[in-house]
């Protein structure tokens, strides 16, 4: 192999690591913010694929793919929103609204797809995002073609980490956020309003999610297909575990798992068992819980609802 | 004079203590819960232009509709049956074990194995091998998660849901390369004659299966009723200091439940190779151990209550691709149900709330 062959294949290899790990990062983050605020979403999964079927069916009938990314962002919230009613005002068990959510998404996408296309495996083709390229990116090499020529959400994503990293941590509101999933009964003490901080979190959390699944629809095939999220949110669960709960660590972790993804993929190609090589970042997140390399630290109070006087 | 013959009084006041002590709240929840997802479900139909009227009446039909379509719901009942009380079992020690599906998967695979060598032994020995080696190696894969819990105190949700991702892959492996049978299809060498279950209604793929589920179901009950083991185990899960106080091995205790979840899924994934497919199949299981979750969630895992929550979901799949197949309305209703469904029974303070509002 030739070393121009070699940066040809690292920056096909790099490029498509970006575009696997985008949707992953923005869900990830998304639980970041969740759990930082004591309420764990394991409906990731459903949410993502409720925002790439509304993208996809917002861009169908508006032909505009922004009002899709819009879209997603709001039925994220929405989903988020019922999430952490029924936790905080109903009391239901997180986990089960999670798994409630995911199979309500999926029946909900498969219905509406075969209503809107007749077609109960795909849509037809949807207006996507537009490709942007960055003329002075190209002139930087390697980096350069990696980060170019991506849709706006990839760069979205890139400010979204860096912005939730700065509410998260060098902020009053981030500090509240964390104090609640920390200590809630401490964060009442002070006066803080535990349950309306936490409705905002798990809804940007759930708009983020959404953005996720509008890239899947408006980026990566211009389509929806049916369980389109394929587990994603799941891995973008690993991901906040793998990241210890920092949107940093999210999305390194996210790339990561997009790196072996696209490794498998080229793999694949070439009859090598790539199962092993996915099997990775499963067995890392097992092995960072058990804390037998590094102890990660969990928000303490994640997934337990806070009750006054208790 | 014997305990039968005194029955009649005593039959009554067991009777009535029971109506007296039966909970009574969470059965009109349950059945709010799913009057509520029908008509949230109609609703939504509507709203796509199908009618709901008719889609009951397929769902029935496709459900009901002759002895085909009864052992097509059994048949869709069953490893629900057995992924539901997986659930269960580990939920009365107080975990949740979100690891059903990759239990199943390898347990399905042991069998798979077991199943396709020909040993020389009659049916009864062959099957029962081939589902114990599913109950080993399901147990097997419950128990590390169960290990990994109660050793390093890690959660057990996200545990068994990377063990799901790692049994997928590596099952998926096996199939593909070391034990991957002749041909394009990632699966394994069919199971031979002696391993197979034998069908109940000819024409149809419900097999002995059903019974093997019904016996776990009895076994686990009466585990939990009448052995100082299932005693313990459900003490640690109803409080878990007040029982290590009381001198239960608490961790050992929560471990071996997910050993017995890990066991009962894995006997499921094998019925259904016996039963169902004669071999594995990569991507045989459309999530069982997912809808497990739901199923036992739907009882309040309890694990005698579990096959009436599972023949409940078995009637939405057997219907809905009665459905899906006869009109233009799309099967997948039937999830929108089972999502609503769960949404509903997992909080019951809504019923009150309702209830409430009412009253003022």
């Amino acid at each position: 192999m030739t070393d121009v062959d070699l940066a040809a294949l690292i920056v096909s290899l790099l490029s498509s690591t970006i575009r696997i790990s985008t949707p992953l990062a923005l869900s990830s983050i998304g639980e970041v913010l969740t759990e930082r605020a004591g309420i764990v979403n394991l409906g990731l999964e459903g949410q993502i694929l409720m925002g790439a079927f509304v993208a996809a069916v917002a861009s169908h009938y508006t032909g505009n793919p922004y009002l899709g990314v819009l879209a997603a962002l709001l039925v994220g919230a929405l989903m988020g929103l019922i999430h952490v009613l029924f936790a905080l005002k109903f009391h239901a068990s997180q986990i089960v609204i999670g798994v409630a959510n995911n199979i309500f998404a999926l029946g909900f996408t498969t219905v509406g797809l075969v209503a809107i296309w007749s077609n109960r495996g795909k849509s037809d083709a949807v207006t996507g995002l537009p490709i942007i390229k960055i003329p002075f990116l190209d002139t930087i090499p390697v980096l350069g073609p990696i980060l170019n020529n991506h849709t706006i959400i990839v760069y979205l994503m890139l400010a979204i980490t860096v912005l939730s990293w700065l509410v998260l941590f060098r902020t009053n509101i981030g500090l509240r956020l964390r104090s609640i999933g920390e200590n809630p009964k401490a964060a009442a003490t002070v006066g803080i309003n535990i349950e309306r901080l936490q409705i905002w979190a798990v809804c940007t959390g759930g708009a983020l999610s959404g953005m996720a699944g509008s890239y899947l629809s408006l980026s990566d095939l211009n389509l929806f297909s049916r369980n389109m999220s394929a587990g994603r949110g799941f891995i973008a669960l690993a991901a906040t575990i793998l990241g210890n709960w920092n949107p940093f660590g999210a999305l390194g972790a996210s790339m990561i798992f997009g790196f072996l993804d696209a490794m498998q993929i080229r793999l694949q190609a070439s009859g090598f068992p790539s199962q092993f090589i996915q099997m990775i970042p499963y067995v890392l997140v097992i092995v960072l819980l058990a804390g037998v390399v590094r102890k990660v630290h969990a928000p303490a109070a994640a997934g337990k609802v806070y009750e006054k006087g208790t | 004079m014997s305990t039968a013959e005194q029955s009649p009084s005593s039959w009554q006041q067991k009777l009535q203590h029971w109506i007296k002590e039966f909970n009574w709240r969470s059965l009109t929840s349950g059945v709010g819960a799913f009057l509520l997802s029908l008509l949230i479900g109609s609703l939504f139909l509507s709203l796509n232009g199908y009618n709901p009227l008719v889609a009951f009446r397929e769902i029935f039909t496709g459900a009901f509709g002759n002895k085909y379509a009864l052992a097509e719901t059994l048949l869709k009942t069953t490893p629900l049956i057995f992924t539901g009380l997986s659930v269960a079992v580990a939920f009365q020690a107080g975990l949740f074990n979100i690891g059903a599906e990759g239990q199943l998967l390898m347990g399905a695979l042991a069998t798979a194995m077991v199943g396709s060598f020909e040993i020389g032994m009659p049916a009864v020995v062959h099957v029962t091998l081939a589902l114990v080696a599913a109950a080993l190696v399901g147990g097997l894969w419950g128990g590390i998660a169960g290990f990994i819990k109660q050793r390093f105190g890690a959660n057990e949700v996200i545990i068994t849901i990377m063990m799901n991702y790692i049994a997928f892959l590596l099952t998926s492996y096996m199939v593909n390369y070391p034990w991957k049978a002749a041909g394009m299809v990632p699966q394994t060498n069919p199971v031979v004659a002696s391993a197979a279950l034998p069908t109940l209604i000819r024409g149809s793929q419900l097999t002995a299966g059903l019974f093997i589920a019904i016996f776990v179901v009895i076994f686990v009950t009466i585990l939990f009723r009448s052995t100082v083991f299932g005693y313990e185990m459900k003490a640690v899960g109803f409080n878990s200091q007040a029982s290590a106080t009381g001198g239960i091995h608490t961790a050992l205790m929560g471990a071996l439940s997910m050993v017995l979840a890990g066991a009962v899924a894995g006997i499921g994934g094998g019925v259904e190779i016996l039963g169902v497919h004669g071999r594995f199949i990569q991507g045989f299981s459309p999530g069982f151990g997912y809808d497990g979750v739901a199923v036992s969630v739907l009882v309040n895992s309890n694990p005698a209550l579990v096959p009436i929550s599972s023949v409940l979901f078995g009637i939405l799949r057997a219907g809905g691709s009665y459905l899906e197949r006869n009109t233009q309305i799309p099967g997948d209703f039937t999830t929108v149900i089972q999502g609503l469904v769960i949404f509903f029974v997992a909080a019951p303070r809504i019923f009150e709330a309702i209830l409430k509002r009412r009253a003022k």
